[in-house]
């Protein structure tokens, strides 16, 4: 049980908290830093459930130690929104009826934004092969896939 | 019951639900979410053997390392009051429900519970299952069918508990045997029917165990007050279902227990069922603080959940213009390790939309070392379905007859029997298949090389059962819906559409909650197709009540008797004599000082079979077959669906995806797959392969509205009937693909290369 002091910018502010050697980046956000947004649906990089965003990259925060995130940058599902008005994709999300139970949501939120920060006009195809890595069992991913288009096409506009 | 025929204004829109936005931001709470102060985490010590006894269990080092704060093992259960416990599936000895959640002297299943241990921190408390020693003594494990019904097979349960229950574990030719129960249902004369077909056609099929697969491991969350009583945060589809599963399996009063909901990630059946809620609540008690378990995913892949493998064997006879004449099903249904398959559903369900004459279904209940099933999304269907979807396609083919043609012919309509003994009520069946046949989908043309299109019908019925909702009315004119029923997927919003409908009020206006089991009256679990149709009917109810009381409360203020009064929902206002009116929010501003808050509240019953809605569904699909791979693609996918009245359509329509698409998982990848040991070789979400995005495509839907005159809206419950179609669908579009009949499912690309070196050589 050694812990450590772990230092990281966590959706725009410098967090500083006390870990665990052995946690994930998961372990780390979710009962050590508070932030229940992440989900463990499998803990071993399968789900997506626990996507954030890392110095700009999307990581499975399940497959990442806390430890590795020392002085980083983390944008979690809890960063998403801006203080007075949702994410285009929460609102697609919303809107298209993309979610039933919302356990993978926020994973499929924190994907999909990286997916439109970096190719805004995905097309179809790019969508299904990018959300890949994220399982979601309530909705046969149609109104996902559906959301995610809506979000582009409303940011572009 | 009448249904309301009036325009309606909110049923039939699309609004966003209640909880929506917590949960895109991240802030709800689900069961693993809960946090107290103080809270110790659990962890369970499972088997890792599938078939064993146990010969000794030690604690004591866990127990010495720093931080540990309590061991339990079988010997803290109490003993059941009752030897004999009532299930769905029938009665079942006591002791084995517990047993299931910790092993007693031999272990069943791979991972069964055999100690759980709590500490201050998740890593200790893995650090301390290390550290519990268990000794085995292993036996040989049954992991298939054609294992557990051996003349000569291992016996699984040796205990003689089954005696205190007549039927269970009858011998056969005079040896114990795996099989727990026979069931039989049927009507007309087998030999009658067979002598008069023109075509007998006889299959088996073999369908795999599969997981409903939600992506939140089950959890429990257990505290006791000082006072003795308990309180259990959980994911559960029902409240009320735990609280009395609970109660029994720690013997403590019903009233004892507090059940409180979490948002739940998704159940599909499976969350019906205790796992961690007991031994977080003895863990709790032993370590004088609460206590939360979380499963990880291994531990549900292993020991929850999943549905049975099932073999079919049927043989059915026609008449040579398509008339169907007789069917003879024998249905085998692996249980997993306790009894209780939905081998009775699998009966009742296979020939769901068709009139045969001359039937009969037998279902034997087998176990085996596997885990205990549970319900996933209309329980034993598919399998059963999938036998008589693809026999009625070579019936087709083999009379050259459309393949809806054929299932046209031969759909049940009100009043005719079913396979169980009911009569069925108003039915949609020739709705959807005048649906599916007019559909461009059924009408397009396939040139492309090996791609087939299938079509299969699929029969489930929504449950009924008790529900109950109060409401209470705000000075502003708003209003908090309290019901009992768990929301899983949106529920929320179709209960307050339907309260918001019965009061003519904007949907935004209702509030709607779930209430805890101290909170809200007895409400039945959210499973079975049945809480948009019951707990609706319940809330429409509260909301006339709501009516009815202020109707009185506006006569009393404009001195006039009450019958002079009306409340009319197409404009939200009580009409009174000389017309005079008052709008219901300037009632509601009115009733504080003229008598105080109006609460309306409902408890229905609604059981009676031709009440409760049938539904049937029928999917098209079209596939791709790689030769060189075995791989099947799915190309187009539509659903059709007599969904009655959909209240909200957008989530009807994603029930009917999210059904569709687990039915494609079952058809094509989805699989136990077993080591000879009786472990699993495949828990993780790596090898035990859901559809993902990239495996499917848009998954179209048709909305057929065939009212259920039972329900004041024409519900009728939808969650279940997809699941059932996509199996038999994929197994013949497969066929119109490539030629290759299927008869085992999952269709995997081995699979599918052996069937087309077999059929070629």
């Amino acid at each position: 049980m050694a812990r450590f002091v772990l230092k990281t910018n966590i959706n725009g502010e410098e967090r500083e908290f006390l870990a665990d050697e052995r946690d994930s980046l998961l372990d780390a956000l979710r009962e050590r830093a508070g932030l229940m947004g992440a989900k463990e649906g499998c803990n071993n990089g399968n789900c997506g459930a626990c996507a954030v965003v890392l110095d700009g990259r999307l990581v499975n925060s399940c497959c990442v130690m806390a430890a590795e995130v020392d002085n980083s940058e983390i944008t979690t599902i809890e960063g998403l929104a801006e203080p007075d008005s949702l994410h285009p994709l929460q609102e697609t999300f919303l809107e298209n009826a993309a979610l039933q139970c919302g356990i993978c949501t926020p994973g499929f939120l924190m994907s999909a934004k990286a997916l439109l920060d970096s190719n805004p006009n995905p097309t179809e195809h790019e969508i299904r092969w990018w959300l890949a890595g994220n399982l979601c069992r309530c909705t046969g991913y149609d109104k996902i896939i559906r959301a995610v288009q809506d979000a582009a096409e409303r940011i572009n506009s | 019951m009448t249904t309301v025929e009036r325009p309606l204004t909110v049923i039939g829109t699309n609004p966003v639900r209640p909880d929506g936005v917590e949960k895109v931001i991240g802030s709800a709470i689900y069961g693993a979410d809960v946090r107290l102060q103080d809270m110790l985490h659990g962890r369970v010590k499972r088997s890792p053997y599938g078939h064993a006894i146990i010969k000794r269990i030690d604690a004591s080092k866990a127990l010495a390392l720093p931080g540990v704060s309590a061991v339990i093992t079988f010997e803290d259960f109490p003993a059941p009051t009752d030897p004999v416990m009532q299930t769905i599936r029938g009665p079942m000895p006591a002791l084995w429900d517990v047993e299931r959640l910790m092993a007693r002297r031999k272990v069943l299943f791979k991972g069964q519970p055999v100690a759980a241990v709590c500490a201050t921190d998740p890593h200790l408390a893995e650090d301390a299952l290390e550290l519990i020693e268990v000794d085995y003594e292993v036996l040989p494990a049954v992991v298939s069918l054609d294992d557990a019904l051996a003349p000569d097979a291992p016996i699984l349960h040796d205990d003689g508990l089954d005696g205190l229950i007549d039927d269970l574990f009858q011998p056969i030719d005079g040896k114990p045997s795996n099989v727990a129960r026979t069931i039989e249902m049927g009507f007309g004369d087998l030999e009658e029917g067979f002598t008069s077909s023109d075509i007998v056609i006889e299959r088996v099929y073999e369908t795999g165990m599969s997981h409903q697969g939600y992506i939140e491991p089950h959890n429990g969350t257990a505290v006791w007050n000082k006072d003795g009583k308990l309180t259990i945060w959980t994911s559960t589809q029902g409240a009320f279902g735990h609280r009395q599963n609970i109660a029994r399996i720690l013997d403590i009063p019903l009233g004892h227990v507090r059940v409180i909901p979490t948002e739940i990630g998704g159940g599909f059946g499976a969350k019906n069922v205790v796992y961690l809620e007991p031994l977080a609540a003895l863990l709790a008690k032993k370590g004088g603080k609460p206590v939360q378990i979380t499963m990880n995913r291994a531990e549900v892949l292993e020991a929850t959940g999943p549905t049975s493998g099932a073999r079919t064997f049927i043989k059915l006879g026609a008449k040579r213009d398509g008339t169907l004449v007789a069917a003879d099903i024998r249905l085998e249904y692996m249980a997993g390790a306790y009894p209780g398959s939905p081998v009775a559903g699998g009966a009742r369900c296979a020939l769901g939309p068709y009139l045969v004459p001359h039937q009969r279904i037998i279902g034997l209940d087998v176990v085996l070392n596997r885990p205990k099933v549970a319900a996933y999304r209309a329980p034993g269907a598919p399998a059963s379905a999938f036998a008589v979807e693809a026999v009625l396609d070579e019936l087709a083919e083999l009379l050259s007859i459309d393949p809806m043609e054929l299932r046209e012919k031969n759909a049940v309509v009100e009043g005719d029997p079913r396979s169980d003994g009911a009569t069925h009520g108003s039915v949609g069946t020739r709705e959807v298949i005048a649906a599916t046949v007019a559909h461009p989908h059924y009408r397009s043309e396939i040139s492309e090389p090996d791609v087939g299109r299938g079509v299969a019908m699929g029969f489930w019925q929504n449950g009924g059962g008790e529900s109950s909702a109060y409401a209470n009315v705000h000075a502003d004119g708003t209003v908090t819906l309290v019901t009992g029923s768990v929301d899983i997927g949106g529920q929320r919003a179709a209960l307050a559409m339907q309260f918001a409908e019965t009061m003519g009020i904007p949907y935004e206006n209702v509030n709607s909650l779930v209430g805890d089991t101290d909170t809200i009256g007895f409400t039945g679990n959210t499973g079975g197709s049945r809480t948009t149709f019951a707990t609706g009917w319940a809330a429409y109810q509260a909301a006339l009540d709501i009516r009815a009381q202020l109707e009185q409360r506006v006569a009393s203020l404009w001195e006039v008797e009450p019958d002079q009064v009306n409340y009319d929902p197409t404009d939200a206002s009580i009409h009174g004599p000389d017309d005079q009116l008052m709008s219901f929010v300037e009632a509601a501003s009115r009733l504080p000082g003229s008598g105080g808050n109006i609460q309306g509240r409902a408890n229905v019953v609604s059981t009676s079979v031709g009440k409760i809605g049938a539904c049937f569904g029928a999917h098209i699909v079209d596939v791709h077959v790689d030769r060189d791979t075995g791989k099947v693609s799915i190309l187009r996918y539509t659903a059709l669906q007599d969904v009655g009245r959909a209240i909200h359509p957008a989530y009807v329509e994603g029930q009917i995806q999210g059904g569709a698409v687990q039915g494609i998982g079952m058809a094509l990848n989805e699989d136990y797959i077993y080591n000879s040991d009786g472990s699993m070789a495949n828990a993780s979400f790596l090898d035990y392969r859901m559809p993902v995005t990239n495996d499917v495509p848009m998954i179209d839907t048709v909305l057929v509205e065939v009212p259920n005159p039972g329900h004041p809206y024409g519900v009728r419950g939808v969650g279940e009937v997809p699941i059932v179609p996509p199996l038999g669908a994929i197994a013949n579009a497969i066929y119109d693909a490539v030629g290759v009949r299927i008869t085992e499912l999952p269709a995997t690309p081995s699979l599918i290369l052996d069937e087309l070196e077999t059929s070629s050589s």
